[in-house]
C-alpha cells in the first residue's frame, strides 16, 4: 500500500528502477520491524494486567528496576553500532538483536518470579537496544540519499501497524479467553520467531556492508556511498551540531504521557479513553510517516527534523489552555503524531547522512541515544515542574523555551553549511 | 523458487500451525472452565447472613471464578454462598460491600461499585459506580461502612514512561469523594514536605470517622502515616511499613514488611503503643496482600498457588512461631464479618 502511494510523482519511471522505488531491503526490514512490534507491544499491553492477576507481582516492585534498564539499552546500542561499523556487518549484528528479543519472550513464558521476569525483560530491552542502530544503517545504507527521508518514513510507518496491531491483538485475545495471558505470551513468541525468519531469509547477510555486494541489483549503492562520505569521523563539527541540537530539543521534550495528563487534568476526556490517546497519536504518525518523510527529503531533513518540533509546542499549548474542549484533546494527539512523522524517521536518515559511511551505524547510535537520555532528563525535571508550579503553568514554561530554541536550532545548523 | 523463500514458507506454516493449535486448546480450556459448575459444596446467602462470616472473592476454576462469596466463621472451609457479583478485590463490612472491578476490552475500564447489604440474605444493592484510574490493587471500608478507600495502578504517568504509580482516594460510601490522598499535607519525621515522588497506598480505617493508616512511600522509603480526613493531612508515625490493618481492639497494626530488594514480603504485626515489631517468620512465601484480621490474634491473607491463577486464604497466629494454615480455599481478598 504504502509503495504505491509513494511511488506516485515518478510513475513515468519503469518498475523497479533505481530511485523511483523504496528499496526492498527497506520494505523487508519494515516488515521485520512490523512483526517485532506486535510482538513486543502485544506483551507490553498486558505485563501490568499480567504481572498483577497471574504472577502476584506488585508493579510497584517492577517499576523499581525498569528505570534502570533504560541507561543499559542506550549504552548497548552505541556499543552494537560501533560493532556493526567495524565489522562492516549491521546485518547480522542487528539480527542478534533481534533474536535476543525472541529469546526473552521465550524466557518469559517460563519465568514464575520477579528475578526471572526482570531478567527477561531486560534481555528484550539489550536486544531492542542492539538492533535499532545497524537496521538504521542498512536502511540509509540500501536507500537513495536523495529519498532518505522518505524510505525512513516507509520504515517507520511500517513499524508503528505493528506497535498498534500489537496491543489489539492482546485485548483480542483476553476478551476471548479470560486468563488468556499465556496464549498472549505464545503467540507473541510466534510473531516475534517469524520476524528473525524474515531477516534470516530476505535480508541478505552483508546488507549495508560497504565492501562490493555479489547481488547486481545492489551494484548501483556502492556510488552512491562515495558520495556520502564527507568527514573521516563521527566527530565532524556537522554532526556535532546535529547531535547538540536534537539533544537540546529533546531536554524540553517531556513526553506523551504528560501531555495526556495535562488534558486529563483539564478535563479533556474521561479517565478510561487514556491508553487510546497513544493510539491516537500512533494512527497519526503512520499516517504521516511517508508524507513527512517525502517532504523532508524535499524541503530539507535537518530543516524538518527542527521544525517538527512546532507541532511539539502546539501540543503543550492545546494542554496547557485547553479549557476541557474535546477539540484540544484531538488536537493535541494529531500534533504529537505529526511531532514523531516529522522527527523520528529524519533523526536516524540525518544522522546517517552526516557521518562517514564507515561509521553510519555508530554515528546514529551516538544521535539517537543522545536524544533518548535528553528525553529520560526532560521527563524527571518536568516531573519537577510540574508539582512545584502546576500543569498549565509547566506547560506554557516548557512551550516558550522551546519556540526560543527551535530558530535558535535553526541557526546552528545552518551555521554549519560549507 | 530459492531456499530461502522454501524454508521461510516452512517457518510461517509451523509458526502459524503452533500459534493456532495453542490459542484453539486455550479456547476450549476456557469453554471447558466457564461453563464447569464449582466444586466446592454451596449453600445460600440467607444461611451464611445469619451469623458472623467471611467475605471473599471466590478463585476456584469454574463458571464462578472471580464471584463474590462468603461462608460462616464457624465452618470457613465448609458450604459456601457464592454471588452473582464479580470483582478484582472485594471489601465488605455489615452494612456495606466495596467491589474493585476490571472491565476489559481494546480500553479496560476499572470501577469502584459500592453495594448496600440491607435486609440479611436478601441480594446486595447497587448504591453507588465509580471510575478508577487504574488497575485495582486495594480497597478497604470504615467499620461502619461509610467511608471506603480505593487504591490502584497507574501505569504511565510517572517520569519514566514505562514506571508505575499508586493513586489512592476515599470516598464517603454513595457520596463525595476526599480527592486524591496525594493532596494532603504530609508531615515526615515532624517536619512538612512536599516530595514529587510520594505515594500512598493501602488505607485501615479506625472507628471514629476521620482517623486511619495508610503507607507513605518517599525518596525510596516507606512510611507508616496516620490520616486525618477532617484536616486533610498524613503524619509519619513508623517507618517500613506497608499496607497497614488495624486491629479490632485498634491496638495493633498488621503489615507486609519489605525485604532489602523491595520484592519480598513477610507479614509482621507492630504494637501501636511500645512500637514493638513481631516478623512472622513463620510464613516462608512473599506476602503480596493487605492483611485482614480474624481476630486479636490471628491474621488473615489471600496467597496464589504456584503457577495458577488460584489463591487460598491462609490463617496465621501473631506469633513468631506460628505456622500458617489455609482457612479458605479457593479465595482471595478475605473481609470478616463478626
Amino acid at each position: 500500500m504504502y509503495l504505491s502511494l509513494s511511488d506516485r510523482p515518478s510513475t513515468d519511471v519503469a518498475p523497479r528502477s533505481a530511485g523511483g522505488r523504496v528499496s526492498r531491503t527497506v520494505v523487508v526490514l519494515g516488515i521485520v520491524s512490523l512483526l517485532t512490534d506486535i510482538s513486543s507491544e502485544s506483551v507490553s499491553a498486558i505485563l501490568p494486567l499480567y504481572l498483577t492477576a497471574v504472577v502476584g507481582l506488585s508493579p510497584v516492585a517492577y517499576g523499581l528496576i525498569d528505570g534502570l534498564y533504560q541507561g543499559v539499552s542506550s549504552l548497548v546500542r552505541i556499543a552494537a553500532g560501533w560493532v556493526a561499523d567495524r565489522t562492516d556487518r549491521p546485518q547480522p549484528v542487528a539480527l542478534a538483536g533481534y533474536t535476543l528479543s525472541a529469546v526473552a519472550r521465550l524466557g518469559l513464558i517460563f519465568a514464575g518470579g520477579f528475578g526471572t521476569i526482570s531478567a527477561a525483560i531486560s534481555l528484550d530491552r539489550v536486544g531492542k537496544g542492539v538492533r535499532t542502530a545497524p537496521r538504521d544503517a542498512m536502511i540509509a545504507a540500501s536507500s537513495d540519499p536523495a529519498r532518505l527521508g522518505r524510505s525512513f518514513g516507509v520504515h517507520r510507518a511500517l513499524d508503528t501497524i505493528g506497535a498498534t496491531l500489537g496491543p489489539l491483538l492482546a485485548f483480542v485475545i483476553l476478551w476471548r479467553i479470560a486468563d488468556g495471558y499465556d496464549t498472549v505470551l505464545v503467540v507473541s513468541l510466534g510473531f516475534a520467531v517469524l520476524g528473525v525468519a524474515t531477516m534470516v531469509c530476505f535480508v541478505p547477510f552483508r546488507t549495508g556492508a560497504r565492501t562490493p555486494l555479489v547481488e547486481p541489483g545492489e551494484r548501483q549503492r556502492a556510488s552512491v556511498e562515495t558520495n556520502t562520505v564527507r568527514g573521516r569521523s563521527t566527530l565532524n563539527p556537522r554532526f556535532l551540531r546535529l547531535t547538540g541540537v536534537s539533544g537540546v530539543l529533546a531536554l524540553l521534550t517531556v513526553g506523551d504521557g504528560f501531555v495526556y495528563l495535562a488534558l486529563l487534568e483539564t478535563g479533556g476526556f474521561a479517565v478510561q479513553w487514556f491508553p487510546v490517546l497513544y493510539v491516537g497519536t500512533n494512527l497519526a504518525y503512520l499516517a504521516l510517516a511517508v508524507p513527512m518523510g517525502r517532504f523532508a527529503d524535499r524541503a530539507g531533513r535537518a530543516k524538518v527534523l527542527v521544525l517538527g518540533h512546532l507541532p511539539l509546542a502546539a501540543a503543550y499549548l492545546c494542554a496547557a489552555t485547553g479549557s476541557g474542549a474535546l477539540w484540544t484533546t484531538f488536537a493535541a494527539v494529531l500534533l504529537l503524531g505529526v511531532f514523531y512523522a516529522a522527527t523520528d524517521g529524519t533523526l536516524a536518515a540525518v544522522a546517517g547522512q552526516l557521518v562517514p559511511a564507515t561509521v553510519r551505524a555508530s554515528g546514529i547510535a551516538t544521535a539517537q541515544t543522545a536524544v533518548a537520555l535528553a528525553r529520560l532528563v526532560a521527563a524527571t525535571g518536568f516531573g519537577l515542574l510540574w508539582y512545584a508550579v502546576g500543569p498549565r503553568v509547566a506547560m506554557l514554561a516548557v512551550c516558550a523555551v522551546l519556540l526560543a530554541a527551535i530558530p535558535a536550532g535553526l541557526a546552528v545548523l545552518r551555521g554549519g553549511r560549507p | 523458487m530459492t531456499w530461502r523463500t522454501t524454508a521461510f514458507g516452512a517457518v510461517v506454516v509451523l509458526v502459524t500451525a503452533g500459534m493456532t493449535a495453542y490459542a484453539l486448546s486455550a479456547i476450549a480450556e476456557n469453554d471447558r472452565r466457564t461453563s464447569t459448575a464449582t466444586a466446592a459444596t454451596t449453600t445460600t446467602l440467607a444461611q451464611v447472613e445469619k451469623g458472623p462470616r467471611i467475605v471473599f472473592r471466590h478463585t476456584g476454576r469454574d463458571a464462578e471464578y472471580g464471584h463474590v462469596g462468603a461462608v460462616t466463621l464457624a465452618d470457613p472451609g465448609g458450604p459456601r454462598a457464592l454471588t452473582d457479583l464479580s470483582c478484582d478485590r472485594v471489601y465488605a463490612q455489615a452494612r456495606s460491600v466495596s467491589c474493585l472491578r476490571t472491565e476489559r476490552g481494546v480500553v479496560s475500564r476499572y470501577r469502584a461499585i459500592d453495594l448496600a447489604i440491607s435486609t440479611s440474605g436478601q441480594a446486595w444493592r447497587e448504591v453507588d459506580e465509580t471510575d478508577l484510574p487504574g488497575l485495582p490493587s486495594r480497597t478497604r471500608l470504615s467499620p461502619d461502612g461509610r467511608l471506603v478507600s480505593t487504591t490502584v495502578f497507574v501505569n504511565g504517568d510517572s517520569y519514566l514512561a514505562s514506571g508505575f504509580s499508586t493513586r489512592t482516594a476515599i470516598r464517603r460510601v454513595g457520596g463525595a469523594s476526599y480527592g486524591d490522598l496525594e493532596s494532603f499535607k504530609l508531615v515526615v519525621d515532624g517536619h512538612r514536605v512536599a516530595p514529587v515522588d510520594r505515594n500512598i497506598w493501602g488505607i485501615t480505617f479506625t472507628d471514629d470517622g476521620r482517623t486511619f493508616y495508610a503507607t507513605v512511600a518517599t525518596g525510596g522509603r516507606t512510611y507508616l502515616v496516620r490520616g486525618d480526613l477532617a484536616e486533610r493531612s498524613l503524619t509519619t508515625v513508623a517507618d517500613h511499613v506497608e499496607c497497614p490493618s488495624l486491629s479490632p481492639d485498634g491496638t495493633r497494626i498488621a503489615f507486609k514488611e519489605a525485604d532489602e530488594s523491595g520484592t519480598r514480603w513477610t507479614p509482621a504485626v507492630l504494637d501501636l503503643a511500645t512500637g514493638r515489631r513481631t516478623v512472622l517468620a513463620g510464613e516462608v512465601h512473599s506476602i503480596d496482600d493487605q492483611i485482614e484480621w480474624l481476630d486479636d490474634d490471628t491474621v488473615l491473607y489471600g496467597l496464589a498457588r504456584q503457577g495458577e491463577p488460584v489463591s487460598d486464604v491462609w490463617a496465621l497466629d501473631t506469633s513468631t512461631t506460628a505456622t500458617p494454615r489455609v482457612l479458605v480455599p479457593e479465595a482471595s481478598s478475605p473481609a470478616v464479618l463478626r
